[in-house]
């Protein structure tokens, strides 16, 4: 126990060759590797999801459509669309990610309900699989919100069942992964670990499970009702029989709202870790951070509506609805002032996780201040169902989310994986990704005030040229992410070997070995403030960083 | 699990305590945890249809006043009893498992096995009265000249309202779905009757008892919604 703490994976057998073969893998219950295979899937979808938006946007570049049928666009968005949601920015973030690193984080040997946590797993790699049978079968056309009464006319086939029934799988494997979060959380903490000693990213993930939890279920018996719906005719949302296609919209908004919280506020766990380890200070404003997360997580419950503002709700719900969504603005700002205080007077180390960072936080200023248009009553009604709506919503879940899980990514790689990536290829892509983010979807808020509509293969030859612009920019986009791939794959090959501590960060995932051995940590870490860089110090590139002293093992 | 780690093997480890957790109290804690949290999220499943019947009847008082006629209140007044005494015997199973009573943990079990087996046939019995007799769930509704005598006259009188059918639909998938919790918690019991049998629980063991019947006690409560706001219109 003398001097290890700094010492790459050594002592131990790391958790990538604990046991051997494919079944040592797929009947695993070790959370690492169960955050492997999710990453994995999670990825696959990301890319699959990337391939529809590059056919959408090529599409676009002329004002008739210069590459798919109609009919084969309408479908293609709605893929898109929903292979992004459900399968990648949903379950990315704390699905991977947060598998691999919650326990870690907790100085835990892993989740509360390992066996749950598989069977989670089996359930989204199913919901995928039918997502890609509802692809084969013809593909669906609905728009990813599925809105009766078209989408569950007779006309519409199998692909709309089997798109019910993976959504339907997919979210009961996200209410099991927040019912195991928010249980390990609680119970798996060491005695001496308080609730403010957790790192952000844990409160974040709490925040999240609770919205997983308690919003999921009403997704799943909605899409179950839908898929009854088609097959039986019930008079729940079909208008024919005496249903109420609106109520369908409460329901999936009860949901699919509260759901952009699931996708972003996990990210905002990744923020506030890399931004105050990277400007080596401790997180300003730690429990404002801290209850910002659940304020998100409750005002959230309470916004749905004003995705309904045109669906014929009443002038007062409508009132309300706005009122209650601009509230939202005031726990966002809480975090983002945080990080920005964060970095005052910070000794900022730009590296491939913070320039990801520092993306986030201009996308998502910019995502945060345009949804305020769309909360607020008198400018939602015109903007409704333009590409300000299609930029707004992707500066949040592209622009923050995506940008976000790659600097988590780039930040536990050295841990998931033992080894370094490159981080002259990983600036550049980050470079990249912050060009091309922001050429794809500026000109679409441009296009979108100018009165260009959503959800058309077509569009007025006036809006060429903003199309144009936003299609090279999804190239650039691209090539960013495409990078960032091979350089995180080609580091498995050619990576430096990574130390425990590559950062110099003071939480718990950092006290294991870099790739952690099977039970997460050789010996109980010592517990301190996630925060508390006092006495971390430099030792080499190649050592990492360490308590001097090495003492509190 | 083939070679056993290194530092780890403590000397006795009690037999049913999963290697991440440090005691038995800590495991027993943290079920009782994930199963609370799993059942919250099990009320908001049937929250929503809760809330379709909650819409519904407030939109179309006179089709839910009208419809529930065809719906017998006796047997779902048995079956509420029923359900309430197999919660008391799931209690008791716990109790039993807690003290150590194998033979009287063995009883508890059975007990409310059976009773949820006669839920179910008194289900079955009412859905093929319903179905015999053409009220179906939505388009599916096409009621028989014999039942629609049995409406009480001054209903017979006017004409009947229309879109009745979603009345059932609701019926059907909110006793439908509870049907299939009652289902999935016989097999559950089948499952504890057989550890049970094998004499796995004892006062150091019986988190399955205790969360099967935290399981148990929501099936039957969200039954006791269920029944005024079905057979007591």
């Amino acid at each position: 126990m003398s001097t290890a703490q700094a010492v790459p994976a050594a002592a131990g057998e790391s958790y990538l060759h604990h046991g051997r073969g494919v079944r040592s893998w797929l009947l695993t219950l070790d959370h690492k590797r169960i955050g492997i295979m999710y990453l994995v899937l999670v990825i696959g979808a990301l890319f699959l999801g990337g391939v529809f938006a590059m056919v959408l946007r090529l599409h676009l570049w002329s004002p008739g459509g210069a590459l798919v049928s109609n009919d084969a666009y309408n479908k293609l968005f709605t893929l898109h669309g929903a292979v992004m949601v459900f399968l990648f920015v949903i379950p990315g973030i704390p699905s991977a990610l947060g598998n691999f690193v919650v326990p870690l984080q907790v100085g835990a040997k892993d989740v509360a309900f390992p066996r749950v946590n598989l069977l989670s797993f089996y359930l989204y790699l199913a919901g995928a699989l039918l997502f890609v049978g509802a692809l084969v079968a013809g593909g669906l056309d609905t728009g990813w919100t599925l809105y009766p009464p078209y989408s569950l006319e007779d006309a519409r086939g199998l692909g709309i069942l089997l798109a019910l029934t993976g959504v339907f799988l997919a979210g009961f494997s996200s209410i099991l992964t927040g019912v195991n979060f928010i249980a390990t959380i609680h119970k798996m903490r060491p005695p001496r670990m308080g609730w403010f000693d957790l790192p952000l990213f844990l409160w974040a993930l709490y925040a999240t499970g609770i919205i997983q939890i308690i919003a999921t279920p009403v997704l799943g018996i909605t899409v179950a009702l839908g898929f009854l719906e088609r097959l039986f005719h019930l008079g729940i949302f079909l208008p024919e029989y005496g249903g109420d296609p609106v109520l369908f919209q409460h329901f999936f908004w009860f949901y699919s709202h509260p759901a952009v919280y699931i996708m972003i506020l996990p990210a905002m766990g990744i923020v506030s870790e890399v931004v105050s380890v990277f400007s080596r200070k401790p997180i300003f404003g730690y429990r404002f951070i801290a209850m910002s997360s659940i304020a998100i997580a409750v005002i959230g419950f309470l916004v749905w509506g004003h995705h309904m503002f045109v669906s014929g709700q009443s002038r007062w719900t409508n009132v309300i609805f706005s009122f209650l969504t601009l509230l939202v603005a005031i726990p966002s700002a809480i975090k983002t002032f945080n990080w920005l205080a964060t970095m005052y007077k910070g000794a900022i180390v730009l590296k491939t996780p913070m320039i990801y960072v520092l993306t986030f936080f201009a996308i998502f200023g910019v995502g945060g201040l345009t949804g305020l248009f769309l909360g607020a009553l008198a400018t939602d009604v015109p903007l409704h169902d333009t590409y300000f709506v299609v930029a707004h919503f992707h500066f949040v879940m592209v622009g923050a989310v995506v940008t976000a899980f790659l600097a988590g990514l780039h930040y536990w790689w050295p841990k998931m994986t033992g080894r370094m990536y490159d981080e002259r290829l990983g600036r550049i892509s980050a470079a990249l990704v912050f060009l091309g983010f922001n050429l794809t979807f500026i000109p679409q808020f441009l296009a979108g005030v100018a009165g260009m509509p959503r959800r058309y293969a077509t569009y007025a030859a006036a809006f060429q040229g903003m199309n144009r612009l936003s299609t090279v920019g999804a190239m650039v986009l691209a090539l960013g992410m495409l990078i960032a791939a091979w350089s995180l794959l080609g580091s498995l090959f050619r990576g430096r070997r990574a130390p425990a501590n590559p950062w110099g960060a003071a939480s718990l995932e950092w006290a294991a070995a870099s790739p952690p051995v099977h039970d997460n940590f050789e010996s109980p870490p010592a517990v301190v403030y996630a925060y508390d860089y006092s006495g971390l110090e430099l030792i080499s590139e190649e050592a990492g960083w360490a308590r001097a002293g090495g003492t509190s093992r | 699990m083939s070679a056993p780690s290194p530092g780890s093997a403590p000397a006795a480890r009690a037999p049913f305590l999963a290697p991440h957790f440090g005691s038995m109290g800590s495991q027993l804690d943290t079920a009782k945890l994930g199963t609370w949290l799993f059942l919250a999220s099990e009320v908001l499943f049937f929250g929503g249809l809760f809330t379709a019947y909650a819409v519904f009847r407030a939109n179309h008082p006179d089709l839910f006043h009208y419809a529930h006629h065809f719906l017998d209140w006796r047997l779902g007044a048995l079956n509420t009893v029923v359900l309430i005494g197999s919660s008391l015997s799931a209690a008791w199973s716990v109790r039993c498992a807690q003290l150590g009573q194998r033979r009287g943990l063995r009883a508890a079990l059975l007990v409310t096995l059976l009773l949820a087996g006669v839920f179910m046939v008194v289900k079955y019995t009412e859905y093929s009265h319903k179905l015999h007799h053409g009220i179906g769930w939505g388009a599916a509704y096409h009621p028989t000249a014999e039942i629609l005598e049995s409406l009480p006259a001054a209903l017979r009188a006017v004409p009947a309202p229309e879109h009745l059918g979603t009345f059932y639909s609701i019926y059907f998938l909110m006793t439908g779905l509870h049907g299939i919790h009652v289902l999935v918690g016989m097999g559950l019991y089948l499952w504890l009757l057989r550890r049970a049998g094998r004499g796995d629980f004892g006062p150091g063991y019986y988190v399955p008892v205790d969360m099967v019947a935290l399981y148990w006690h929501i099936v039957d409560m969200i039954w006791i919604f269920l029944f005024p706001l079905f057979y007591l219109v």
